[in-house]
């Protein structure tokens, strides 16, 4: 796969679909320009003109509350025109193709699309049939991947522990379904960082997983030693169903990260959740709002890490079109 | 019906595995001559067939026609003349249409439409069970009599292990064949690829090897049981292979094939979500991929089919789990077998018994060059490459993953009940 979709012909980021098979001076740049974001709102100045009379459509094929809200607070700081839609299942359901949706979207002068769908691949229908000039920003599609997320997640880690190549990564829980898992390996092995673990029940781990770089635990005891990173993921509940998992005392009792736990990583360990939190189900309360979760700082990141992506993909959409 | 002499072709004769240059007579819907004229022959059409394989026309174990039901992504007319286009004499359709072919009076109007669009031969496949839900078994011998030559679920498995008892004891007790693709149900769920690492990558639902192997498994259990003959349709792991193999050694009327995509595709190949790979089964690894190919040249997969399934673009525009799977193949059916016997070390007489003499058996006729054999022909170019381009494809369906790949062998001419139905421009 020399191809890919996300580059132009020069090697710049155009969409943001997927980490995976980005070379690390693209993400190492937007992680660069979300610090320049986050210095700046730390000097008091929250607003740019980067995407003034730029209209950015927000997507949502699925339901979300922080992403969505996330991305209009970052676009609206780039200065662009927001638009968010909700487009639940029912559009389909009234004959609308998702690309019928995109068609008139586009007629309406969108120049990005932040696009979560249920279905993963979503993001890459859209951005092989957009007009030229328009980016596509994955924000979540199916069990695929979420880059927004990974990349704030490797701001976080590089802000509270600097250099990637020297830390030890464990994400715990339900992988199979996380699209947040598959793209924080990608963005960790991509970094440098030398070991990733992930840690699960065999029911909640996708097959072949190791082929992604990563080591499989089973075990919490023995995954969780000496970790500098610990990101727990959220463990939703229609899992409950389906024979995943018996219940989720169960799961908590085997897989939720409690202070005891905690304890077998570095002392210096921080502990990450892209949120929103189960407490007593994946995480005890104690560790969420302990002084080593950096849960909330994540969230502001999170900010700067959008508009570092918005702003990137933009500008190279741009430089493209001239 | 003109009496014609086919000159100086290579005569490929698939049932005899022969391979020899002579001139072919053919009058009255059959090969009268070979080498020789019979007497009181006058030739009324000549074709020269210099440089080409003079072969048994094609016969396809499964390729959906889309009547009644599903006009807009295909219809007779345009199906039959992609057959004939890529030499495909005879069509084995599956009844997976709308309504399925789970009556006599649907199977003998299917018939009645196919006849008046005379390009190649049609053999209905009636439904197993009523609607194809696997609740009550149809009636098979009145659908027989109507002219089905097989039973089955199309792609539907049936999912209650007491009506597939009961349905393979009744065509056990008529001698009817079932042809059942080997899928358990509760293990695919919304499973849309290979359960592998590709998957996994991808964030695409897997769908496991064990959801066939555990079906061919029950099926093998049920034929010694009930006696059934049981076809297995569209084979898609090495695993299943394995299974088959020692099924077929204990001496059960089993018989397999596989698709033209699954002998050269693999779930790699799906790369960024492209659609056109998706398949039912799903496009499994590369290691099964080549256990496929093996298992054709060692016999244990007896034919190979195109498993055509023509559809509209808009089936295919959608997010990878949306699509509708499948790929128009009735064209593609001869080079892609040719492809791979080519890269096995397959002799052609052997390569082309699997889309002609075998799977015509099944229909219980010989596909032979031989004075009185049907005049059901191909010839065709084998060294002629083409690039596969959807637009100019006869299928209504220009879903295909194969599209701008080189491939070779074209048919150029194709006769059919003695009749040249098709000459390429």
């Amino acid at each position: 796969m020399a191809y890919n979709p996300q580059l132009n012909a020069a090697g710049e980021l155009i969409h943001l679909l997927t980490p995976e098979g980005l070379p690390k001076r693209i993400l190492t740049q937007i992680l660069d320009r979300a610090a320049e974001y986050v210095a700046a709102g730390d000097a008091g100045n929250k607003k740019f003109t980067t995407l003034a009379g730029r209209s950015v459509f927000n997507l949502f094929f699925e339901n979300s509350t922080r992403t969505r809200t996330t991305f209009e607070i970052a676009a609206k700081r780039l200065s662009a025109d927001v638009t968010s839609l909700n487009i639940q299942a029912s559009s389909t359901a009234k004959g609308e193709t998702l690309l019928d949706t995109i068609q008139n979207l586009e007629a309406m002068g969108a120049d990005v699309f932040v696009v979560r769908h249920a279905q993963s691949g979503a993001p890459y229908l859209i951005a092989k049939h957009v007009k030229p000039g328009i980016a596509v920003v994955n924000a979540g599609d199916g069990r695929h991947a979420h880059p927004t997320q990974a990349l704030l997640d490797m701001y976080t880690i590089r802000h509270f522990k600097g250099d990637f190549t020297k830390l030890r990564v464990a994400i715990v829980g339900d992988i199979l379904h996380s699209r947040v898992a598959r793209s924080d390996i990608h963005a960790l092995t991509t970094l440098g960082c030398p070991e990733v673990r992930v840690i699960a029940p065999k029911t909640l781990l996708p097959t072949g997983i190791e082929s992604l770089g990563v080591h499989v635990y089973h075990d919490m005891a023995e995954g969780l030693q000496d970790v500098d990173v610990i990101i727990m993921l959220r463990l939703q509940n229609e899992r409950m169903s389906g024979a995943f998992l018996p219940s989720t005392q169960e799961f908590f009792k085997y897989y939720g990260l409690t202070p005891e736990k905690l304890a077998l990583a570095k002392p210096d360990a921080i502990v990450m959740h892209p949120g929103p939190m189960n407490r007593g189900v994946e995480i005890d309360s104690a560790v969420a709002d302990g002084k080593q979760a950096v849960i909330l700082p994540q969230v502001t990141f999170g900010i700067a890490v959008r508009m570092a992506v918005m702003a990137i993909v933009s500008e190279n959409q741009r430089g493209q079109q001239q | 019906m003109k009496q014609t002499i086919i000159r100086n072709g290579r005569l490929i004769d698939p049932t005899h595995g022969t391979d020899t240059k002579a001139d072919l007579y053919l009058a009255d819907g059959k090969i009268v001559g070979v080498g020789a004229a019979p007497t009181g022959f006058h030739a009324e059409q000549e074709i020269d067939a210099a440089g080409l394989i003079v072969a048994p026309g094609l016969v396809d174990l499964a390729a959906r026609l889309r009547e009644p039901g599903f006009e807009y992504k295909a219809t007779l007319p345009s199906e039959m003349a992609a057959a004939v286009a890529g030499g495909v004499t005879s069509i084995v359709c599956p009844p997976d249409t709308d309504p399925p072919l789970d009556e006599p009076g649907l199977v003998t109007m299917l018939r009645q439409r196919a006849k008046a669009h005379d390009l190649a031969r049609l053999y209905p496949v009636g439904a197993l069970t009523v609607g194809l839900k696997g609740k009550e078994i149809t009636e098979m011998a009145q659908l027989r009599e109507a002219g089905c030559v097989a039973f089955s679920q199309g792609d539907v498995p049936i999912a209650d292990l007491q009506v597939l008892y009961r349905a393979m004891q009744y065509a056990a007790t008529f001698g009817f064949e079932l042809r059942l693709r080997p899928e358990e149900a509760s293990l695919v769920n919304d499973g849309v690829a290979h359960d592998g690492e590709y998957a996994s990558r991808l964030g695409l639902t897997g769908i496991p090897v064990i959801a066939e192997t555990l079906a061919i498994a029950q099926i093998v259990q049920l034929m010694r049981a009930t006696g059934c003959r049981v076809h297995i349709a569209r084979l898609s792991s090495a695993a299943g292979i394995e299974l088959v193999r020692t099924a077929k050694r204990e001496g059960l009327p089993l018989t397999c094939d596989v698709d033209i995509n699954h002998i050269h595709l693999a779930d790699v190949d799906i790369g960024y979500f492209d659609s056109h790979y998706r398949f039912d089964p799903p496009l499994r690894s590369v290691r099964d991929r080549n256990a496929i190919a093996a298992a054709l040249a060692d016999g244990t997969i007896d034919a190979i089919c195109s498993d055509h399934s023509p559809m509209d673009d808009d089936s295919k525009l959608l997010p990878f789990a949306e699509a509708e799977p499948g790929a128009t193949g009735l064209e593609l059916l001869l080079p892609l077998t040719l492809a791979w016997a080519e890269r096995s070390g397959v002799a052609l007489p052997a390569a082309l018994a699997k889309i002609s003499s075998v799977p015509a058996q099944k229909l219980g006729f010989e596909a032979a060059l031989t004075v009185g054999s049907r005049a059901d022909l191909v010839l065709f170019d084998p060294d002629a490459t083409w690039q596969v381009t959807p637009q100019t494809l006869k299928s209504q369906g220009k879903n295909t993953p194969f599209s701008g790949m080189e491939v070779k062998g074209q048919a150029r001419f194709t006769f059919v009940k003695g009749k040249l139905v098709y000459q390429a421009a």
